[in-house]
């Protein structure tokens, strides 16, 4: 049962990443980034990750992309079938990027043919709690900080380009 | 998974019960807002159809479903056939993780009354609330008109903005019950309800909600005075009135959940536990509706102004005073 749940799901996952690359539209292709998000979340459910399917769907579809919408939206892109077709030469590197690190995915599957078992039992919130932020309470303080950087880098930016304007 | 026949029935049950009594609620509570408001104003609202005019969301109902399926031309037509879709669905999914009653036994088997006692039930209805954003948004969007554009954008930004001061004044109530089970903050709650400890936590939640539920003075979104009717000018009959259901859905679940954060939940003396539930639930829709009648609608910086540089201090603020409220309650 839950095994045709997960591969029903992760079926919609990654056709709606495709489906997100190949789509022209920016508010259509946003829409089914969200659907693959939704996905992937209640697959973090089935393994027994509620925590971590509640923060994709809070912060990834429900902040993240609503963002990225409202930008569009403002923007007005105008016409998105008009967009520039990369060159070779830009998007041969990522592409063998990408196909390195999906050949040792597959190595890593395959070298690796069971399947480990689940854990028995749903870690309450408190556990990972706990693991967070007295087990890894330092690490948890720099990420912030360095978000906080990213913060006041971004704001500094649009300061600059704001008085750059009046002038 | 050792379920007897006899539970999958008793929860099926359960669920059907939820959604008949939602959704009659919800056509029931907009002709209680007629009536209401008609009073407010001192007309007489709709009487006609009925007794007292108690027919009228039947009436309703048949006109929907019977006037034109209308799309404009230039409309992206699947978002736009989905988007009520969207707005109605995540409101009324909210409610799964809601108890709205003592756990009854029937034939021997205990029957929780919460269609899903989830351990991260908080944070399940923060995930569906800012899902819910999508239906206005593309609502907006989809219908190729200006109007609806503008309203959707600006439902876009209140509702991101009020979704965080909304979130930050749930935190202390976290804290109290120590757990984001519903059922679990309910029973925290059992002699003495959060809203005694917290009330500032619920002044910002109650703000938050109006905001969310897009209701006076936060109706920016669809502020019939300049934008005709928002996000959802383009459509008619029964979409229209999937968006509109979905709003009256919304002030319920809503209502409910401010009900089972602040006020005790189901707990009350004499009263059943349900009927208690209920009462809390609807003097919220009555506030709602109530507000509706009495305040104007906030400028768009007076909005933005409130959520970001108001609310959102202050909840982070109430955050910080309650942790150290706890910590040194803890240690003397």
């Amino acid at each position: 049962m839950e095994q045709t749940i997960f591969y029903i799901l992760a079926a919609a996952a990654v056709l709606a990443t495709v489906l997100a690359i190949t789509e022209k539209h920016p508010v259509h292709a946003i829409l089914f980034l969200v659907t693959s998000l939704f996905s992937m979340a209640t697959i973090f459910y089935l393994l027994m990750a509620p925590l971590v399917a509640a923060f994709e769907v809070i912060l990834y579809a429900g902040a993240i992309m609503v963002l990225f919408l409202f930008v569009i939206m403002m923007l007005d892109l105008g016409h998105p079938e008009k967009g520039l077709a990369p060159h070779w030469k830009e998007w041969l590197p990522a592409a063998v990027l990408s196909g390195i690190s999906i050949a040792s995915l597959v190595l890593v599957i395959v070298s690796r043919h069971a399947a480990p078992a689940a854990p028995a039992a749903m870690p309450t919130i408190r556990e990972v709690a706990v693991r967070l932020f007295q087990e890894h309470g330092l690490a948890v303080e720099l990420i912030s900080l360095q978000l906080l950087f990213a913060l006041v880098g971004a704001l500094y930016l649009g300061r600059q380009a704001k008085s750059g304007d009046s002038k | 998974m050792t379920a007897s026949s006899v539970d999958i029935a008793l929860f099926a049950a359960k669920v059907g019960l939820v959604f008949f009594v939602i959704l009659t609620l919800a056509a029931y509570l907009v002709f209680a807002e007629r009536r209401i408001l008609a009073w407010v104003q001192d007309r007489k609202g709709p009487n006609r159809v009925g007794p007292f005019g108690l027919l009228q969301p039947l009436a309703d109902l048949i006109k929907l479903l019977t006037k034109e399926d209308f799309l404009p031309s230039a409309a992206d037509k699947w978002l736009f056939y989905l988007a009520p879709a969207m707005a109605a669905i995540p409101a009324i999914m909210i409610f799964a993780v809601i108890p709205f009653g003592a756990p009854l036994t029937v034939a021997g088997h205990a029957v929780p009354l919460v269609v899903a006692d989830l351990n991260i039930g908080l944070l399940f209805f923060l995930a569906l609330s800012s899902i819910a954003v999508y239906g206005v948004a593309i609502g907006g969007w989809a219908s190729n008109s200006k109007y609806s554009l503008l309203g959707g954008i600006r439902g876009l930004a209140q509702l991101i903005s009020y979704e965080l001061s909304m979130g930050l004044s749930l935190v202390p109530i976290v804290m109290l019950a120590r757990s984001f089970s519903l059922t679990e903050i309910v029973d925290a709650q059992r002699t003495i309800p959060f809203i005694i400890y917290q009330p500032l936590a619920f002044i910002i939640f109650l703000i938050s909600i109006t905001a969310e539920c897009k209701r006076i003075p936060f109706d920016l979104p669809e502020a019939e005075g300049e934008l005709v009717a928002g996000f959802h000018t383009e459509y008619s009959g029964m979409r229209f009135g999937l968006f509109f259901v979905g709003e009256y859905i919304n002030i319920i679940v809503l209502g409910g959940l401010a009900t089972t954060l602040f006020l005790g939940g189901w707990h009350g003396p004499l009263l059943p536990p349900v009927i208690w539930f209920t009462l809390k639930t609807l003097a919220f829709a009555f506030f709602f509706i109530w507000m509706r009648g009495t305040l104007p609608r906030l400028r768009y910086d007076q909005l933005m102004h409130l959520g970001w540089k108001v609310l959102t201090p202050l909840a982070l603020m109430n955050i910080l005073v309650t942790a150290w409220w706890l910590m040194l309650k803890n240690h003397m």
